[in-house]
Formats: structure tokens, sequence, C-alpha cells
């Protein structure tokens, strides 16, 4: 799971009302290299919620916590947000509702979001 | 990417080991998959750079050719980890590194998950037959919440097509292409 992704997930438990953003707790992490489009990751970063990104990353993040001004002409910064959202991988671990504490687990880099019959 | 070429590309993606009845599992034929997805770009240029979603991806043959025309990224939903797994040894064969895989049920997702998140959704859903009647209309509703610009689907037969027709919110306009092979439908799907 890619943060990209980690970045639209919600937990849909019964009952809760505010399922995101989901806390990671990865057991396994890998970094995988994936081709670096500008213009794809400028296109990304209005549509992502900045706040659950950096708190994705935790201690290990060296993203400004608001959004720079002219994002778009800064490569260097670009590049950071490519690797973060695309390159970094959870492998195993697992995605935790931030109201219930209900824990869906990560395997082979799947999150598995499937829910009980009562919790739907 | 010519057709010919990525339709030949689409046929060593594996399929299916033991197809399950219950989710109505069979697998999008190569043919169709890269005349779609191949339509999808030349005529639309709906996948080049865009954010993709592939509901009910199954073994991942329409994300990999999405892979195969430079989408930006690409996420396949499934319900079944078995396909799932299969999604994701084709994707390393490939060596597909901007594809992600997520198990859920996308029918009882909430209103409004994922709302706008992709700009284009692509789906063989499920054709819904007695035993999960309405399926197919379950996955159109998620996907026309999920894309900010279009969606496309292959339905069966042409009694599918009345039915779309009625339970189409009036919000959207859509574009039907026959495909080469006359049993299904390629259904354009558009944001007004």
């Amino acid at each position: 799971m890619k943060l990209l992704t980690h970045n639209m997930l919600t937990s849909h438990v019964k009952g809760v009302t505010k399922g995101y953003p989901l806390l990671i707790k990865a057991t396994e992490v890998k970094v995988n290299e994936v081709d670096f489009n500008p213009q794809f990751v400028s296109r990304m970063i209005p549509k992502l919620e900045w706040s659950a990104l950096v708190q994705a990353l935790g201690q290990r993040q060296d993203l400004p916590g608001e959004l720079v001004a002219d994002y778009e002409k800064d490569d260097e910064f670009l590049k950071k947000v490519h690797r973060v959202l695309l390159e970094v991988e959870v492998v195993e671990g697992c995605l935790q509702c931030p109201e219930s504490g209900r824990e869906f687990p990560i395997s082979r880099g799947i999150p598995n979001m499937l829910l009980n019959e009562d919790e739907v | 990417m010519k057709l010919k070429e990525l339709e030949s590309c689409l046929q060593q993606v594996d399929v299916f080991e033991e197809p399950k009845i219950l989710f109505e599992q069979y697998p999008t034929s190569p043919h169709i998959a890269a005349c779609m997805l191949y339509t999808i770009q030349s005529t639309f240029d709906d996948i080049s750079g865009k954010i993709v979603a592939d509901l009910g991806c199954g073994c991942g043959v329409l994300s990999v050719g999405a892979a195969m025309l430079d989408a930006g990224f690409c996420v396949g939903f499934d319900i079944d980890n078995e396909a799932l797994e299969i999604f994701r040894r084709n994707a390393e064969e490939f060596e597909i590194s901007n594809v992600d895989l997520v198990q859920c049920d996308l029918c009882s997702l909430e209103a409004g998950a994922y709302a706008n998140k992709f700009d284009t959704v692509i789906m063989n859903p499920p054709f819904g037959t007695k035993h999960n009647q309405g399926m197919d209309m379950k996955f159109l509703q998620a996907a026309l919440t999920m894309a900010k610009k279009a969606v496309y689907s292959l339905h069966k037969t042409s009694t599918r097509e009345v039915k779309l027709r009625y339970d189409l919110p009036a919000s959207y306009k859509f574009h039907k292409k026959k495909s080469v092979d006359i049993h299904v439908d390629f259904l354009r799907f558009s944001n007004l």
C-alpha cells in the first residue's frame, strides 16, 4: 500500500463518524522505484489531504506541515512528494481506525478493508 | 503503443485459477480489454497521466493495460483476496510499479466514499444474475461517485442497456460503443 492510496482510505465501521485518517502501524516497509512524472505529482497535490500525508509519515517525514507556494515549479519538492506518495510502500502491518480502534490488516501490500456483518 | 501490441501483452496476464461463481468471476478477454483501453486513451485521453480506479479488478487485466498506456496511478479494488494475489503477481511480472490494490466490498461502500478521488474509473463489473441482482448497478453507483471525469464499463446483453437507461441519474450522459464482440456493450459515462 502506497501513501497515495492511504490518503484516500477511510474506516466505515458502523457508528464511526470520523474514520479518517487511518493510523499506519507498519511492520515492514519497502521503497520501490517508480518513474517520476512531475505533471502527475503536481496534479495530485491539490487533491491530497495534506495533513493526513504529513501525519502518515510521522517522525520520518521531511515534508512541510503546510503546502509550499508555487510547488509546481519546485522540482526538488515534487520529487520528495513523488517518493512519499508512490515509492514508499507498506508491505505488512495494519491500519487502525482513529475512532473505533478497529484494525485493518495489510498483508503483502494489500490492505483488507472488508467489514464483518455486525460492523456494517 | 499500438492496439495489437497492447492486446498481445495482455494475453500474458494470468487469470483466475478457480473462478468463483459467487462473485461472478470471469476474465475480461485480452481482446476486449485492449480495445476498451485503447479507445479510452486514443479517443478520450482518459488514461495517460490520470489517476485510475479499476473496480472489481479481479486478476488485473484492465489495470495492467492502463499502466501500459501510461496511467499516472491505478488502484484495483476487489473483494476476493485470491484474485488480488494473482493481480499482485501479474503486476510483479510486468514490472508495473504504479498500481496499488485494496480489498473491499464495493457493494457496501458508504455513500460518498472515495468521492472524486479518481479521474477515470474502468471496470468490467459482475453482471448481476439472479443471485446478486443489481450488483452491476451498485458498482456503477460507486464508480460514478469515485470518478471526476468519466466511467467506462462493460455490460452484457441489450436488456442490460435498457436497465441502464432507466437507472441512470439525469446528470450523467452516456455514450455507447459497440464492441467488436457482439455480446458486450462498452459504455462511457461522463460528468456533465
